[in-house]
C-alpha cells in the first residue's frame, strides 16, 4: 500500500503523520510538495496539520487552491481515501471536500491539550479499530476549529452517519462544557458523502505511540492501512 | 480600476471577535454599543476600465476564493 502526506509552506504535523503511517503501514510515506501538479499513484492520502500559507486570508483557503489539491480533489472523487488533520480538515472544507467551515474558536484563544472524543461511527474506513460509542483521547491544537454549517447539512451528516467524532466528557457525555471551540453539536471529525473524506481537528498521530504519552490514535491509522491492505 | 471587497459573516453566524471588540468598547467607556461584527476590506486594482466587467470580475474572485460563502457574505463597490 502507498500513502501520500501533502505538504505546504507552513505545515508542521506532516513529520508526525509521517511516523504514524510508516508504523501501521511499514512502508514509507510519499511526501508531496504542494506545488507539484502530478501526483504519483496512491491508496491513501493525508493532508496533514499545520499553518499552510500562514493561514492567509482564513485557515486553508490559499491550500485548497494549490496545485495539488486540484489532484487531490480528483482522487477523492474516483474514491481514493483522503485524511485531513486539524488544518487538513480546514484545507478540505475550504476545497469543497467536505461540507461546512471551520471558524474562529468560539473563546478565542489557540487551544492546545488533550480531549476527549466519542466516535460516533466506527463502521467507517478510518475508524474501524474503534467501537461505535467508545471514548478516546486525543490531542487538539487549533484557533480555528468552530465546526459550522447550516441546519440541514448538519441533520444531514448526523442522518447519514458521517459525523465520526464529536468532543465529549471522559465518560461520554457529549456535553458543552465539553466542547473546547464551539463546534456545532460538538462536532470533532466528518465523512463526505461517499465515506472516503474524513476531515477532523483533533491530530490522531500525536497520539499513536507509548513514547507520545498514548496510542489511542494508533487505531485510526491501523484502521485504514487493514481496509486498504 | 479599483473595486473594494467587503467581506462579512452572515448574519446568524456568531462573531466571537467582534463581542471581544464590543467588550472592550464597554470597558474604555463607549456606552451604547449594542453590537460590533468584524469583516474583512480588501482592495483590487484591475485592469478592466469597464465597470460591470470589473463588477463581474470581483464577484467571481469572492465566490472562488476572497469569501467562504458557507459562513460569509460579500459586497462588491467599483470605484475610479
Amino acid at each position: 500500500m502507498k500513502s501520500a502526506v501533502i505538504v505546504f509552506p507552513g505545515s508542521n504535523c506532516d513529520r508526525d503523520v509521517q511516523v504514524a503511517l510508516r508504523a501501521s503501514l511499514g512502508a514509507e510515506p510519499l511526501m508531496a510538495w504542494h506545488g507539484d501538479a502530478a501526483l504519483p499513484a496512491v491508496d491513501l492520502i493525508v493532508v496533514p496539520g499545520g499553518f499552510s500559507y500562514g493561514d492567509y486570508l482564513r485557515a486553508g483557503a490559499m491550500a485548497a487552491h494549490s496545485p495539488v489539491m486540484r489532484e487531490v480533489a480528483l482522487r477523492a472523487a474516483a474514491g481514493v481515501p483522503v485524511l485531513g488533520i486539524c488544518n487538513g480538515f480546514q484545507v478540505l472544507c475550504e476545497a469543497g471536500l467536505l461540507p461546512g467551515a471551520l471558524m474562529r474558536n468560539a473563546g478565542l484563544k489557540f487551544i492546545c491539550r488533550d480531549v476527549h472524543l466519542r466516535v460516533d461511527n466506527a463502521r467507517t474506513i478510518f475508524t474501524s479499530g474503534y467501537a461505535t460509542g467508545q471514548v478516546v483521547r486525543m490531542p487538539v491544537a487549533h484557533a480555528d476549529g468552530n465546526y459550522n454549517a447550516d441546519a440541514a447539512t448538519l441533520d444531514a451528516l448526523e442522518g447519514e452517519g458521517r459525523v465520526a467524532f464529536r468532543y465529549c466528557a471522559a465518560d461520554g457525555a457529549v456535553t458543552e462544557a465539553a466542547n473546547p471551540n464551539g463546534s456545532a453539536r460538538n462536532i470533532a471529525g466528518i465523512l463526505n458523502a461517499a465515506g472516503n473524506v474524513l476531515g477532523m481537528m483533533p491530530h490522531p498521530e500525536r497520539l499513536a505511540e507509548a513514547a507520545l504519552g498514548g496510542t489511542d490514535g494508533r487505531a485510526m491509522f491501523d484502521s485504514v492501512c487493514t481496509a486498504l491492505v | 480600476m479599483k473595486v473594494r471587497v467587503h467581506i462579512t459573516l452572515k448574519s446568524g453566524v456568531l462573531d466571537p471577535q467582534g463581542k471581544a471588540i464590543q467588550h472592550a468598547l464597554d470597558g474604555l467607556g463607549f456606552a451604547g454599543v449594542d453590537g460590533v461584527r468584524q469583516g474583512k476590506y480588501i482592495e483590487i486594482d484591475l485592469a478592466e476600465t469597464d465597470p460591470a466587467k470589473a463588477r463581474e470580475t470581483a464577484e467571481a474572485m469572492c465566490a472562488r476564493l476572497l469569501a467562504n460563502t458557507v459562513i460569509e457574505d460579500y459586497r462588491v463597490d467599483v470605484g475610479a
